[in-house]
């Protein structure tokens, strides 16, 4: 390949002589100037001759082309027959231009520039359609602008719209079929950092967005293109309905399109298709190759029914100029019209999301302290391949360097040096992996008594909780009495029904039948007076460290008497939970980060009820500051809108950060939570409540209160009165009691109350003030 | 606190009795003695305006000793200060009778104070305890967590929550936890300087500093301490190093001190056996509450009727009252209190421990009512005359909330 360079695009020395004479030529009379000129050597007339013959037997009847097209075309392949087949099936398109179209442009501009490379200078045939010295300057830098904004902003020709007129699709000049080829060895190179995207890229988009894509591709940075890169891969409606509305700007400028290629399950609910016009006669040729390089691409080019809209009209360069199209601000769809055409599609997604397919399911994984939570959990983000076996290497030899080389697969879970140190977890960690069939957030929640506050906040996101149990003697026993039972009722009391029972570190007693068989017998006697449904409890024998039964089958001969599912497969069948996604705002701060330079306050949680969506406004309880979604993060992939049940990360903006606390509410500001200083629950007692000093925990929220009257204890099933003011409550007993707080926060639904280290009853609020 | 002088009768509790405060801790004891209606006579300030023959007038500040017949008194545990209202009873050059004035008692300068209603038992026991000059036990502790620290004053009757210090911690991350570290190391700087503000490190040796937290943050800010005390070469706050204890404590909510307080480790550095009993005291009422035997009980109503059927005698029998009752603007209902007491302490022959309300083992007893009872024998059934009469403050409450509890259920 050549690389010459002259500033933007190459030319070859004497042709940039011949420009004077060629612009005043007409065009047809030029080509045909060309040909006949033309002197093939002995050689070239003979593969010319085969080449023509087999060309038109391709071709068939169904399209009229002349020989002397045949000739031009195979000249420019350089005999390539069936390249230059598809070309002059394109040049005479039956019926649909779009299709056949479709995948040669790439390799049309590629090899007419390997056959410019071969032939000689002199030979040159080069015809240009009628060019403007404005739009030849073009893309000189002045002009060059951002491509977004030129699509973006959409007015009316003020004055008409100086556009490209005639000139053929066809490659026929070599100048613009080097062009071409160099526009597209920058695109390779940029699929080949972009691989994913562009691939699914290049098959959707017509050829006619090369264009689009190339100039993209020059300025792609990155991330920060994350954007752009979305709308660029979107379906072919999007793109060419985000150049389209040059003519009257009935549409919004910036639709958020719902699919985006990060993730494959959304890519399921379509973007709706823009409305399109009955489609006119298109007299006009389409702009010459090199005239649409030159000047970039033209918007009728991309939409046939707008062409006949403009007819010829001529645009001037400087209407693409953003401080031009300011002075215009009506020409943009209002603020208020994107938000609500948002909405409207936010909520027509939402009731698609819905489907099984694309659950997406919170796991929480509790027990005891060492029970083998973290390491349980690292085993399956390691054999989901979520973790890759350098890096569990690393974790390895540094845990081998303290002589704690078993935690190596719980130090994927737990990062913090105090966690490594110490050789336990204290706040939750959150990780994500997918099976075939679901997408599972996983958390892994502390098991030592001390971090139960933290437990809370990660149980209080979950669908449904594993429970980690060690199969060793005595240290199930000791789980069963400490936090094994604690965090059973608490992950109970907060909501979560499915319940898998991981029987963990069967390697330790051999995989024996006897000990899990006992195990899961007092464990189903205990969850089912915790109030665990015996068919949303599963038992699953496993090995954290060693990996048996977890995602892959146990080591053969050591469980024979197993026919069960493994880890995953239980993981797998368990039933997605509904979603409130119909009632108002609610998410609970889970965690406050500095995000980066473009993103300076974001906040991460899980929506507990409701959708949000860019642009949104919320207001965020106790502070009742309000805030704007500037950008919503689901996975590490943007996204326009979120529902109930996802964990998200939102960026804000519009608030200072001191309003933000762990455990504030997000809400719509229409439809507020109200902030309670006391409040009326119904309790259910774990152990001993007198009126007395408890802390309050609802997820991240963690205020101290006092239970200032037993009102009265219930029926258990029924709800009735049983006693009136009582003296204390006894573990077990239902009770209605008032709740002071010390200062007022936003609560609601659910809630535990804990003292002196001790979960003493779980409640659901009946009424606050 | 000193007594300075003293003339009270024996038999109806009449004549004054002159203090002179010496602590900050003194003014608790203060407000606990003065009572509206009594006699208040202390130096005061008061600006003077006067006006001359040709009418121009001048404000002068004068020291003067006034005597007011209290009508209001405010205390600011915070800043431990006492303002007392009233009229003034008797004229002196520069007030008239009958005037308003607003008194702040200060340290060391005396003060003296005629009972309205005389001198009652509560009242001289308050006074005896005040002017106890046995060394008192004072600590600072700092109940802490993840990115938050409540800095208190323990005294023998107050747990005085002196500053709050919270910091936004960032939370555990994939990408790694340089973060964490750097603002843990941020939030102890804050926590230390604040901290520094109150502590007076010239006193040698200094007073205990009790560090409780639920996890490792307060070991990790002794550790903090101490580094910083060493890389500052910062010889007092190197001499506070061995005058600091790690305790746990189950939150970092400032109630969660009432178990750092009781645990052996603590008490034992702490030496205060005045809060020792009264928390054991409340620990049994709650272990026989949880039994529901009938021998403890709690509440105005159910506790004056155990003590009238004598149940809080002698052999165990133990009355726990919050000073909060004596503080009644009510007469009559201090009157009410004060009996309660002397019939325990002189004719039944029970214990008698008044716990302060602005200290824990105070606060426990504050959710049950005020007013506690460990009874000697089993009694039941307490309680059940109170259904429908409905007197008394909390009885009264109790029944409102059972009137909408009923739509609830619906």
């Amino acid at each position: 390949m050549s690389h010459r360079r002259a500033k933007g695009i190459e030319y070859d020395d004497d042709e940039v002589a011949d420009y004077s004479d060629e612009y005043a030529e007409d065009t047809q009379k030029q080509q045909g100037m060309y040909c006949s000129l033309r002197k093939l050597s002995p050689e070239d007339q003979v593969r010319m001759h085969e080449g023509k013959a087999q060309v038109k037997k391709a071709l068939g009847s169904s399209y009229s082309v002349s020989d002397k097209e045949i000739e031009e075309a195979l000249w420019h392949y350089y005999y390539d027959v069936s390249k230059s087949v598809s070309y002059l099936k394109n040049l005479r398109p039956p019926q649909q231009p779009k299709k056949p179209k479709q995948a040669s442009r790439f390799d049309q501009a590629a090899n007419s520039a390997a056959s410019t490379q071969k032939r000689k200078p002199d030979a040159t045939g080069t015809h240009f359609s009628f060019v403007s010295a404005r739009d030849f300057f073009k893309d000189t830098p002045w002009l060059q602008l951002p491509d977004h904004r030129r699509g973006n902003i959409t007015l009316e020709p003020v004055v008409p719209r100086l556009r490209l007129l005639g000139g053929s699709s066809k490659p026929s000049s070599k100048l613009a079929a080097l062009a071409a080829a160099r526009k597209k060895k920058e695109e390779e190179k940029r699929a080949a950092a972009m691989p994913a995207i562009d691939t699914s890229a290049q098959q959707q988009l017509p050829d006619r967005a090369i264009s689009l894509l190339d100039r993209l591709g020059s300025r792609a940075s990155g991330e920060s293109n994350t954007e752009k890169n979305a709308h660029l891969s979107a379906p072919s409606g999007h793109v060419s309905e985000k150049f389209q509305p040059r003519s009257y700007p009935v549409r919004p400028r910036k639709e958020p399109s719902s699919s985006r290629p990060e993730e494959p399950k959304e890519t399921a609910t379509p973007a709706p298709e823009p409305t399109k016009l009955e489609p006119l006669p298109d007299i006009k040729a389409e702009p010459s190759t090199f005239a649409r390089i030159m000047v970039g691409a033209h918007p009728s080019s991309h939409g046939i029914h707008n062409r006949s809209k403009e007819g010829s009209f001529f645009s001037i360069p400087y209407a693409d100029d953003p401080e031009f199209t300011k002075r215009n601000p009506f020409t943009g769809p209002s603020p208020d019209d994107v938000v609500v055409n948002a909405q409207s599609k936010g909520v027509k997604s939402d009731k698609q999301k819905a489907k099984p397919k694309e659950a997406e399911r919170i796991t929480n994984g509790i027990s005891h302290v060492d029970h083998g939570k973290s390491t349980l959990m690292g085993r399956l983000l390691y054999d989901l391949k979520v973790i890759d076996q350098r890096s569990l290497d690393k974790l390895r030899k540094e845990a081998d360097a303290i002589g704690k080389s078993s935690f190596a697969l719980a130090w994927v879970m737990d990062q913090t040096s105090e966690e490594r140190s110490r050789g336990v977890t204290v706040d939750i960690a959150t990780n994500s992996f997918e099976t075939e069939k679901t997408r599972f957030t996983i958390l892994d929640a502390p098991g030592h008594r001390d971090f139960i506050p933290n437990m809370i906040a990660g149980a209080s996101q979950a669908d449904f909780a594993i429970l980690v149990v060690d199969a060793g003697t005595n240290s199930f026993e000791s789980g069963l009495k400490g936090q094994t039972k604690e965090h059973a009722l608490l992950v109970r009391s907060m909501g979560v029904q499915r319940l898998i029972v991981a029987v963990n570190k069967m390697d330790m007693v051999s995989w024996s039948e006897g000990r899990f068989q006992e195990i899961s017998q007092q464990m189903s006697a205990f969850l089912t007076s915790a109030g665990f449904q015996p068919k949303n409890v599963t038992f699953v024998p496993c090995s954290g460290l060693t990996g048996g039964n977890v995602v892959n089958p146990p080591p053969e001969g050591t469980m024979l008497w197993y026919t069960g599912q493994t880890l995953v497969q239980e993981l797998d069948a368990s039933e997605t939970t509904k979603r409130a996604i119909e009632q108002p705002l609610r998410l609970s701060i889970f965690d406050i980060f500095r995000g980066g330079v473009t993103n300076p306050l974001s906040v991460a949680g899980r929506i507990a009820a409701g959708s949000l969506q860019v642009g949104d406004q919320v207001l965020v309880m106790p502070s009742g500051e309000k805030a704007t979604i500037k950008g919503i993060e689901i996975d590490n992939g943007a996204a326009d809108w979120a529902v109930a049940g996802q964990m998200v990360t939102l960026h804000l903006t519009d608030i200072d950060p001191v309003h933000l606390r762990y455990g504030d509410v997000l809400c719509s500001p229409s439809n507020p939570i109200k902030n309670v200083k006391s409040f009326t629950a119904k309790i259910l007692a774990f152990e001993h409540v007198l009126p007395m000093s408890v802390e309050v925990h609802q997820g991240r929220l963690n205020v101290a209160a006092t239970v200032s009257r037993l009102v009265a204890v219930l029926d258990k099933s029924t709800g009735e009165v049983t006693k009136k003011k009582p003296r204390a409550v006894q573990p077990g007993a239902v009770a209605r009691v008032v709740v002071e707080l010390e200062n007022a926060i936003p609560l609601e639904g659910r809630v535990i109350l804990r003292a002196g280290g001790s979960t003493v009853a779980a409640g659901l609020i009946e009424s606050s003030s | 606190m000193r007594l300075i002088k003293s003339q009270i009768e024996r038999r109806d509790g009449s004549g004054f009795a002159t203090l002179l405060p010496e602590e900050p801790e003194d003014m608790w004891h203060a407000y606990n003695l003065i009572r509206p209606a009594d006699l208040l006579r202390a130096s005061a300030i008061r600006r003077v305006t006067t006006e001359s023959a040709t009418g121009s007038t001048s404000s002068t500040r004068v020291h003067t000793t006034l005597t007011l017949r209290v009508t209001s008194v405010d205390f600011d545990a915070g800043a431990s200060e006492l303002h007392v209202s009233g009229k003034v009873a008797e004229e002196n050059k520069y007030v008239k009778l009958g005037g308003f004035h607003t008194l702040d008692l200060e340290l060391n300068r005396n003060f003296t104070l005629e009972k309205a209603e005389g001198w009652d038992s509560v009242a001289l026991d308050i006074v005896r305890e005040a002017t106890d000059q046995r060394k008192k036990a004072e600590v600072w502790a700092v109940v802490m967590g993840t990115g938050i620290g409540n800095i208190c004053l323990v005294t023998e009757n107050q747990t005085i929550l002196r500053q709050r210090v919270e910091s936004m911690m960032p939370k555990k991350r994939y990408d790694g936890s340089g973060k964490l570290e750097a603002a843990q190391d941020k939030f102890f700087s804050t926590l230390l300087t604040t901290l520094l503000t109150h502590l007076d490190l010239t006193i040698q040796p200094p007073k205990p500093l009790l560090l409780a937290s639920s996890d490792f943050t307060a070991s990790a800010f002794q550790a903090y301490i101490k580094r910083t005390a060493i890389n500052t070469a910062n010889k007092p706050l190197q001499s506070l190093l061995p005058a600091i204890i790690i305790a746990h404590s189950s939150s970092a909510h400032v109630h969660a001190l009432a178990d750092v307080l009781k645990s052996p480790a603590v008490l034992q550095k702490l030496s205060n056996t005045k809060y020792a009993r009264e928390s054991s005291l409340m620990d049994r009422l709650e272990e026989l509450l949880r039994k529901d035997d009938g021998r403890a009980w709690y509440g105005p109503r159910e506790v004056e009727r155990a003590v009238e059927k004598g149940a809080v005698g002698r052999g165990g029998g133990a009355l726990l009252i919050s000073n909060a009752l004596f503080r009644s603007q009510k007469i009559e209902e201090r009157r009410r209190w004060v009996g309660l007491v002397d019939r325990v302490k002189e004719v039944e022959g029970g214990e008698v421990r008044v716990l302060s309300s602005l200290h824990e083992s105070g606060k426990r007893l504050e959710s049950l009512g005020n007013v506690a009872a460990i009874l000697t024998f089993p009694l039941e059934d307490l309680d059940e005359e109170d259904e429908g009469d409905g007197d008394g403050g909390v009885d009264g409450t109790r029944v409102e909330g059972e009137g909408e509890d009923v739509s609830d259920i619906v």
